[in-house]
């Protein structure tokens, strides 16, 4: 279905993670499904870049206007690149979850972390979509 | 994301209304509610500040009294002076136990034939038990009609625009807390009251459930009205300073903790709770709920740790980012002596703790009405 794009890779705590032209380094962002759970997002607090983590360590949190939560790394890495604009304009993770409202850009150190991850069919599984 | 049963919940009459709107629905009160519709709490928010909002609040717990001892009943229950209230006048009002504590807040309406208490819907079961425990020393009747009557409440600068078409209630003689009977969309016998818990202008309007649909949709007719839903209700009243039961007050303060001494009439005579707040007064009052904000890019919750000159000074009672100010607001309690405008303590937020400033409320300056 259209909110879960086939292209991506997901994890069981909502993020997604895309490819880049890169080899190893992948876009994270949260899902549809997560940002319509959380409502209006009011700020996000993203780790600097050259930053490490361990698979589901916490990388940043995400306040949305009746909730806070955090955002869990989906796999260990090295970020490479932060979305800058959302600090401006945090409701666009609202509007355009899988586009402009994307949050690191994380280099993998352990590239086989993927195959632990779930495709567009198992996340809609697992959503019950 | 809720493991609730929604099969153990009451439903209001506007439910398959709330359904087909979309609105995220959670358990409330023991009611199945909408916190809000696709449209989001920030927008729903914004409709209400500037044009106008339309809440289904059916979940609040209604009680009628009746009888040539009603108001000396409700006068003797609750905190504020309700001889003092004309027939069709509206207050806001405490009911204390005799700990001088909050068993609940309330609206008392004066009718010609009695009192309308209206509770928040958590408390209802037990303020009738409550209050019930004194009904008998009167010559009156007390009825929980929690049931039999359905609340909407229109809020926003618009709302007499919007609502004078549908009544044959003369809306510009209507004053703040005050209500008239009348009918609206060619249904009788509706209170047309103009209160809210916004800070806007605005109705709210008490009837029996089975016009529900007829209500609601005369209302929505006007393409200037959206439906709202408990989320942005919550930041509407926070932004006003307006106390909400649970998180401001509740059975652990007094209203002269709570900054509530102007709905506690010590001087009206005898009523449950005066004995333990003459004493508190005469004590001194220990600690008051205040207002703050912080420069902090983060959003004080509901139960966040405070401290006031490094001592732990309980926690956060209300919070949000306010979606008018853009600003962080809440509220707490604080040792008296801290609790003056400008003094600043701090409130945890993940561990971090944040340099918080006392600000008196309301936070939002430019309502329709304060």
């Amino acid at each position: 279905m259209s909110n879960i794009p086939s292209d991506l890779l997901y994890s069981t705590d909502h993020e997604y993670l895309r490819a880049t032209d890169e080899p190893d380094v992948f876009i994270v962002g949260i899902t549809h499904y997560a940002q319509d759970q959380l409502g209006d997002i009011v700020f996000v607090e993203l780790p600097k870049a050259g930053a490490t983590f361990g698979a589901h360590d916490t990388f940043g949190t995400i306040e949305a206007v009746k909730a806070v939560s955090e955002l869990f790394a989906p796999v260990s890495g090295t970020v490479t690149e932060v979305n800058s604009a959302l600090d401006g304009d945090p409701a666009v993770i609202n509007r355009d979850p899988f586009g402009d409202g994307w949050m690191i850009k994380i280099r993998l150190s352990d590239p086989s972390q993927k195959d632990s991850l779930l495709s567009a069919e198992a996340y809609a599984a697992h959503t019950g979509a | 994301m809720s493991d609730q049963t929604p099969s153990a919940l009451k439903r209001t009459p506007f439910h398959a209304i709330h359904v087909a709107l979309g609105a995220k629905l959670v358990p409330f009160a023991g009611y199945e509610m909408p916190v809000q519709y696709p449209t989001g709490i920030t927008a729903e928010h914004n409709a209400v500040r500037e044009r106008c909002g339309l809440f289904d609040v059916s979940h609040m717990g209604e009680f009628l009294v009746r009888g040539p001892g009603a108001v000396d009943f409700v006068n003797y229950v609750t905190t504020n002076d309700v001889a003092a209230l004309a027939v069709g006048q509206v207050q806001y009002s405490g009911i204390l136990n005799e700990r001088g504590t909050f068993e609940d807040d309330c609206l008392v309406y004066r009718e010609g034939d009695g009192i309308m208490m209206v509770v928040n819907a958590s408390n209802a079961p037990k303020d009738l038990a409550h209050i019930s425990r004194h009904v008998a020393r009167f010559d009156c009747t007390l009825a929980d009609v929690s049931d039999d009557m359905a609340l909407l409440a229109l809020q926003g600068p618009l709302a007499q625009e919007i609502l004078q078409p549908l009544t044959d209630v003369d809306l510009s003689a209507l004053e703040y807390y005050h209500f008239a009977m009348g009918q609206v969309a060619g249904i009788g016998d509706i209170y047309v009251s103009r209160t809210g818990y916004t800070g806007e202008d605005g109705f709210e309007l008490y009837f029996a459930p089975v016009h529900a649909t007829t209500i609601w949709t005369a209302l929505t007719a006007d393409a200037r009205v959206t439906p709202t839903g408990l989320g942005c209700r919550d930041s509407l009243r926070l932004e006003m300073g307006m106390g909400l039961y649970g998180n401001d007050i509740d059975d652990t303060v007094t209203p002269l903790e709570a900054n509530l001494g102007w709905i506690t009439k010590l001087a009206k005579g005898d009523f449950v709770g005066r004995d333990a707040l003459v004493s508190q007064k005469a004590a001194g009052v220990p600690r008051k709920l205040v207002g703050f904000t912080f420069a902090e890019r983060a959003i004080p919750r509901h139960g966040y740790p405070v401290y006031c000159d490094g001592a732990p000074s309980g926690i956060v009672c209300s919070g949000t980012m306010s979606p008018s100010l853009g600003i962080p607001i809440g509220t707490c309690y604080l040792p008296r002596e801290s609790a003056k405008e400008g003094s600043t303590f701090e409130v945890e937020i993940r561990g971090k703790r944040i340099v918080a400033t006392v600000v008196k409320p309301p936070f939002y300056k430019q309502a329709s009405h304060r």
